[in-house]
């Protein structure tokens, strides 16, 4: 049997298994607070492995390892991002947001201050967020699984992004959150078992002498010594300062975006309590941890057991180079069959990823279109909570398939830089508005919705005018020049922009509610009045 | 009946307490400087990963050199912090919020 075979076999293992358990979650979901916040029935260490699912995407399981094989130290640097931006979630965030908040981001924002242009603002942001990381996972996919399975033709990779989208919508309006839940639960045990099992067979290969699998990465990745320290990709000498200060511009977005990502935020509402809450980014932080230690030995792995030029040969891009490290190991431990077989698992677990990160991503904008947009902004409030499930479940077939349109459209463009976008709009324009909300007194509707837009708008337009989009060889629109902001990433300034016009937009408004505030320090430090969990 | 109901006075009336505002303290007392620290200690990595290269490269261990070690540490760090808060809460926050939040919850129904 081929290794594409087996992968599809166990690919459709894992579908089924999925879709058994969106089916039994569908029957367990019958309120608002079953379908947007699985119940709050979660338990921490629950939680914490579906946070990993919702955070360990196809974008840092290949992607990262795929830097690290052909740009060396450099794709570490992005791991280590990733994870320190836990501590800003964990410390100033998911406590507070769990006991002041119910279904989405704007919850929060929407507390004290005038509902509807707060409710906009946030709802615009979420999915336009979502969107975008979602179409970079998308194409992503089309693109992954042509790699693996050896479809190659535009339709073939087209049919997957569609098989990819409809199973996203199945599993997001079918099992709500208490579905996906289990999906990224299910999903995260497989990445973490796979990529542990890899890296043991790469370390027991080199008797567990780290040292040596570095030498031999440096030397088998033909850039010798520069391999093992960083600026091999961000900031290299060659770019000057401009590609220097793009790398903390970069790290600022990474270690700052994730406390601004709803697919994030709305993870903290499915448990019983704050405690839980604290408990779950925890067993989140263990794990994310873990894993990109464990990427870390894939990456360079890979970079000396199968060769950057190897991997290069294949995939221009390195996404490839942990499956194919998977092959190679196997093959050199068992044997030919044993490569096959690994291959196929790390393959399918691939698949797997991705799905469980888009399923993530549909039901955050979907919920923030049905519980903000809709309910709360269209309705005034006015709406059953029945009402608002079938308006969720529409708007998430609908994101889904816009998803799979725009996937389709830009199959073949280089859109990796979304998720990088993604987090500077996160940075941007959410985090100001959610700590602002929670710490300062005086923040008010005006200094909300300044914030937002500010940091949105000015985090999208730097990147239209950056080299991402135009002016260079690898631009989305090569022959265009209208480049004049250097950096690709945004982050260095709209961060920046972001809180000065959250608090420029305060300053102009007079309105502020001395006892509303009071009610959400009380609530968010205390708890009290946090919404319980679902009896069942 | 819910929070929301909740006449805000009391809410008010709370916020205004000693006992609140200790809690206050001492949750923003710990969080703030340790949020500055983090990131001012992730800063450094970035900055001497774009302008001390050379510091960077130098081999401490066999092929294992300072940046390895340093990204090591921000992973030690992480986990450091992440379980101190969890301590911090357990014993200095954790049991005041307790305490307010049933009282207000009986204060109220």
């Amino acid at each position: 049997m081929s290794s594409q075979t087996l992968s599809t076999i166990l690919f459709l293992l894992f579908v089924a298994a999925t879709l058994g358990i969106t089916f039994w979650a569908s029957r367990q979901t019958k309120t608002a607070a079953d379908y947007y916040a699985g119940g709050r029935s979660f338990s921490g260490a629950q939680n914490g492995l579906a946070i990993g699912g919702d955070y360990m995407s196809a974008a840092s399981f290949l992607g990262i390892a795929g830097i690290i094989a052909l740009s060396g130290y450099d794709g570490f640097l992005y791991s280590i991002g990733f994870l320190v931006a836990w501590l800003v979630a964990l410390l100033l965030v998911a406590e507070l947001m769990r006991n002041s908040g119910k279904f989405t981001m704007a919850d929060v924002l929407a507390f004290r201050m005038s509902p509807r242009p707060v409710r906009t603002a946030a709802g615009v942001s979420t999915i336009t967020v979502s969107i975008f990381y979602l179409l970079a996972q998308m194409v992503g996919a089309g693109a992954l699984v042509g790699l693996l399975l050896g479809v190659t033709s535009p339709t073939g990779k087209a049919l997957t992004i569609v098989g990819v989208g409809i199973l996203m919508i199945v599993y997001v309006v079918v099992g709500g959150m208490k579905g996906t839940t289990w999906v990224q639960i299910v999903k995260a045990v497989l990445l973490m078992g796979g990529a542990t099992l890899v890296t043991l067979l790469v370390l027991g290969k080199y008797g567990f002498n780290l040292s040596g699998l570095l030498g031999d990465a440096a030397a088998q990745s033909g850039k010798g010594e520069a391999f093992l320290k960083p600026g091999l990709k961000y900031g290299t000498e060659a770019q000057g300062l401009a590609g220097k200060l793009d790398l903390i511009s970069l790290g600022l977005a990474l270690v700052l975006g994730t406390a601004g990502l709803p697919h994030i935020l709305i993870r903290f509402y499915t448990v019983p309590t704050a405690k839980d809450a604290r408990k779950s980014v925890l067993w989140g932080i263990g794990i994310i941890g873990s894993f990109y230690l464990l990427t870390l030995v894939l990456g360079f792995g890979a970079a000396a057991v199968v060769g950057t030029g190897t991997i290069v040969a294949q995939d221009k891009a390195g996404n490839i180079a942990a499956p194919m490290l998977a092959q190679e190991i196997g093959r050199l431990i068992f044997g030919e069959v044993g490569g096959t077989i690994l291959l196929a698992v790390i393959a399918a677990v691939a698949f797997a990823t991705i799905l469980a990160v888009v399923a993530g991503l549909t039901l955050a904008s979907s919920s923030s279109f049905a519980h903000d947009l809709y309910a709360h902004v269209f309705k005034r409030g006015n709406v059953t909570d029945k009402e608002e499930v079938v308006v969720a479940r529409i708007s998430a077939f609908v994101i889904g398939a816009v998803a799979i349109g725009l996937g389709i459209l830009a199959q073949g463009q280089n859109v990796a830089f979304l998720v990088a976008l993604a987090f500077a709009v996160a940075a941007s324009g959410n985090l100001p508005a959610i700590l602002y909300s929670l710490f300062w007194k005086d923040f008010n509707t005006s200094g909300a919705v300044s914030a937002i837009y500010g940091g949105l708008v000015s985090a999208l337009l730097l990147v239209v005018f950056s080299p991402v989009v135009s002016g260079s060889a690898t631009s989305l629109f090569p022959d265009a020049d209208f480049a004049w902001f250097p950096l690709s990433n945004p982050g260095l300034v709209s961060i920046p922009i972001g809180f000065l016009a959250g608090w420029i937009g305060t300053r102009l408004s007079k309105e502020y509610n001395a006892s509303k505030y009071a009610e959400i320090e009380v609530r968010a430090l205390t708890g009290v009045g946090a919404e319980k969990a679902a009896e069942h | 009946m819910t929070a929301r109901q909740h006449d805000s006075s009391v809410y008010e009336q709370v916020q205004a307490s000693e006992r609140f505002q200790e809690l206050k303290r001492r949750f923003r007392a710990w969080t703030f400087p340790m949020t500055a620290a983090f990131l001012v200690w992730y800063l450094l990595y970035v900055v001497l990963s774009g302008w001390a290269r050379d510091f960077m490269g130098i081999k401490v261990l066999g092929n294992i050199n300072v940046a390895l070690i340093f990204g090591f540490l921000q992973f030690v760090s992480t986990f450091g912090i992440a379980w101190a808060y969890s301590r911090h809460m357990e014993k200095k926050i954790d049991p005041i919020a307790d305490e307010i939040r049933h009282e207000i919850e009986g204060r109220t129904e």
